[in-house]
């Protein structure tokens, strides 16, 4: 069955795709189940995973990173999520909604003073955008930074933040001019252990519970204004421009999640028996597996057709948004009717998919919820949304100066 | 001192079972192609051996010309040279035309760097000889080390060794140049790297023939018949017990009924 891989990928691609799959089985798999079951962070894989270079895969080598292409972020994405999404989770907020931005928005001084400890694990990041009253409204967001001098003076509260109280390095947003909505936003860098900041753990999620989630809050904290990224009033655009590049890892994170369901399903149809033969063989199993293999095929074609026009330099939000947007949606699908497939044995954590379902179910509301994608995609054929040039576009991938 | 470590090309091990007479007679193969495992820690070795003592390393594989996906692998884990051998060079041999062919290239690449060492896994996965390494040190006249589980040191043209066999372990040591198979306690394979995945990606892989070689297919034994082992109906039996302990302590005596310990 000839597959993405085998028609869009080069054999570097196809290497790191094994590379990053024999991680994930060997690593990963092993360990999820039970630090889901804790609702544990898999500390330990964290020097793994930046020994091998996945934290700053697609930075350029100049600041520490492993100079591979977007392609290959969404590859390793995939690969993780096959294991679990909170692992995935992990590389998605460090590097697309930290040190991405910064690699997008910084001054040169600011990428070669924090891009290497991101790169190479040193430093663990997180991203600060929503907030107890404020998720896709982001314009609605309350935090205050009020400049004083060299500095800026921070304060407000950050919810449903991933690695909040792992990270070490925080990139929030906040209002400087709080009259101007969305153009009233800017975008700060923050280190733990300044005064005033304080981080903490939210219990009870319903999936990613191998990952943590948290809240930030900052009580005064004193930023010095060369840890503000972008220019004053630059965080709106410098947000949803980080959204680009998280959408894409959880795409290809959600094209994981369909293969993992697609494997244990198929594995557990053909063995599995009733009514004295295989249930592989009844026709209704046969349909859910048929739509997974569909939803599959289209999905990683999507991620595939994001990361491309990433790697050319090509503005991307529509096409990220529909990955994501999609791809999210298949995959709660595919958990859905993998559990459906193994009975009262999936509903149980003796398998993985039902880990993968509560997974999902977050998958369709972080990063943009489907409603949202869903109004986007309606403005975009309308021609009632156009993206504008950015005074910071990522840059196109060059192999010879990445590496 | 530099070093060979012969490798094969092999299903993933996971697809062993799904893998039908006619593909392995044919040799078309509808599977996933992986470094074979046991491999994996010669190459491992290997890498190692040459960040110790500063040798180069370069990794053999016999097969069809577009079988390169385990010397990439290969070289992404870091190994620096990559070498196939055309396996029309033994078509039609048995294991000993293999490791006459494989010397023979071992040789090749000693030529241009100095081979004294030739590292390899315990067994193939799919042929499960567990010889080729043996007809390789026949072939090339040098001596064999087995089941080694350490590489002490190498130096004044001896290599010092831990071998395992079974019930206890020897340090031995021997003259250079040697022929070593490796076990899995030897050491831990490593991942490929990004950067060793750039330059396998790039590689052009020599590949050598019978000309290159010259060596000619010798077939003392041949496949007269091939056929898949019967599928064995396993049956599930569940230790019941009011403890772990009464639990583990039936689990054993059942074991040893069964004379399985």
């Amino acid at each position: 069955m000839a597959s993405a891989s085998d028609l869009l990928y080069t054999e570097e691609h196809n290497l790191v795709r094994k590379m990053a799959y024999d991680f994930t089985r060997n690593e990963v798999m092993p360990i999820i189940a039970e630090h889901d079951r804790n609702h544990s962070f898999p500390h330990e894989l964290l020097p793994r995973m930046a020994q091998l270079g996945f934290l700053g895969i697609c930075l350029p080598a100049c600041y520490g990173g492993a100079g591979m292409d977007f392609l290959s972020l969404g590859i390793v994405s995939e690969a993780l999520e096959y294991g679990d999404s909170s692992v995935r989770e992990t590389v998605a907020v460090h590097l697309a909604l930290h040190a991405l931005p910064i690699f997008q928005w910084g001054t040169e001084e600011q990428k070669r003073s924090f891009l290497p400890a991101l790169a190479n694990g040193d430093h663990i990041a997180c991203f600060g955008l929503t907030e107890p009253g404020a998720g896709s409204d982001v314009a609605a967001l309350q935090a205050r930074a009020q400049r004083q001098g060299g500095e800026y003076i921070l304060s407000g509260e950050k919810m449903w933040i991933t690695l909040a109280d792992v990270a070490d390095r925080f990139l929030v947003f906040a209002k400087t001019q709080p009259d101007q909505g969305a153009r009233g936003i800017s975008a700060f860098i923050l280190e733990r252990g300044w005064k005033g900041l304080t981080t903490g753990t939210l219990e009870g999620k319903m999936g990613v519970r191998a990952s943590n989630t948290g809240w930030i809050n900052m009580q005064e904290v004193r930023v010095p204004a060369e840890y503000r990224l972008g220019q004053e009033g630059e965080g709106f655009k410098i947000a949803m421009s980080c959204l680009d590049n998280a959408r894409f890892g959880v795409a290809a994170g959600s094209v994981g999640i369909i293969r993992a369901c697609i494997d244990e399903s198929v594995k557990y149809a053909l063995q599995r028996e009733s009514f004295g033969k295989p249930i592989a063989e009844h026709q209704l199993i046969q349909q859910m597996i048929a739509q997974m293999q569909q939803d599959l095929d289209i999905g990683e074609l999507l991620v595939w057709k994001a990361g491309t026009l990433k790697n050319q330099g090509v503005r991307n939000t529509r096409e990220t948004s529909m990955a994501k947007w999609f791809c999210t949606e298949a995959a709660r699908r595919a958990a859905d009717n993998a559990v459906q497939i193994h009975g009262a044995y999936g509903y149980s954590d003796e398998y993985n998919v039902e880990r993968h379902l509560r997974n999902t179910k977050s998958a369709v509301i972080y990063e943009g919820t489907s409603q949202i994608h869903t109004l986007m995609q309606a403005a975009y054929t309308l021609g009632m949304r156009e993206d504008r040039p950015l005074r910071c576009p990522m840059p196109a991938y060059d192999p010879d100066a990445w590496q | 001192m530099n070093i060979a470590v012969l490798i094969k090309q092999t299903p993933d091990t996971a697809e062993l079972p799904k893998i039908s007479v006619e593909e392995a007679r044919s040799g078309e193969l509808r599977a996933t192609m992986v470094l074979n495992p046991w491999d994996e820690f010669a190459v491992e070795e290997a890498i190692d051996l040459s960040d110790r003592f500063g040798c180069q390393t370069t990794a053999v594989s016999m097969g069809r010309a577009d079988e390169t996906d385990a010397l990439k692998h290969a070289l992404a884990m870091g190994v620096e040279n990559a070498l196939l051998v055309d396996d029309e060079v033994a078509s039609g041999g048995d294991e000993w035309a293999a490791a006459d062919a494989l010397a023979a290239a071992v040789m090749k690449v000693g030529e241009e760097r100095d081979v004294e060492l030739v590292l390899a896994g315990k067994m193939s996965v799919d042929g499960n000889s567990g010889v080729i390494f043996a007809g390789v040190a026949c072939k090339l006249g040098w001596d064999l080390l087995v089941n080694v589980t350490r590489i002490v040191d190498i130096a004044d043209g001896k290599l010092i060794a831990e071998q395992a066999f079974e019930g206890g372990q020897e340090t031995v040591e021997v003259p250079l140049p040697v022929v070593i198979s490796v076990a899995k306690e030897i050491n831990e394979p490593r991942y490929p790297s990004f950067m060793g995945i750039r330059k396998a990606s790039r590689a052009s892989i020599p590949v050598l023939g019978s000309a290159d070689l010259q060596v000619a297919a010798s077939c003392t034994a041949q496949w007269t018949d091939l056929e898949k082992p019967e599928v064995e109906q396993v049956q599930v039996r569940i230790i019941e017990g009011d403890s772990v302990e009464e639990k583990a302590a039936r689990l054993a005596d059942a074991l040893m009924a069964e004379k399985v310990i």
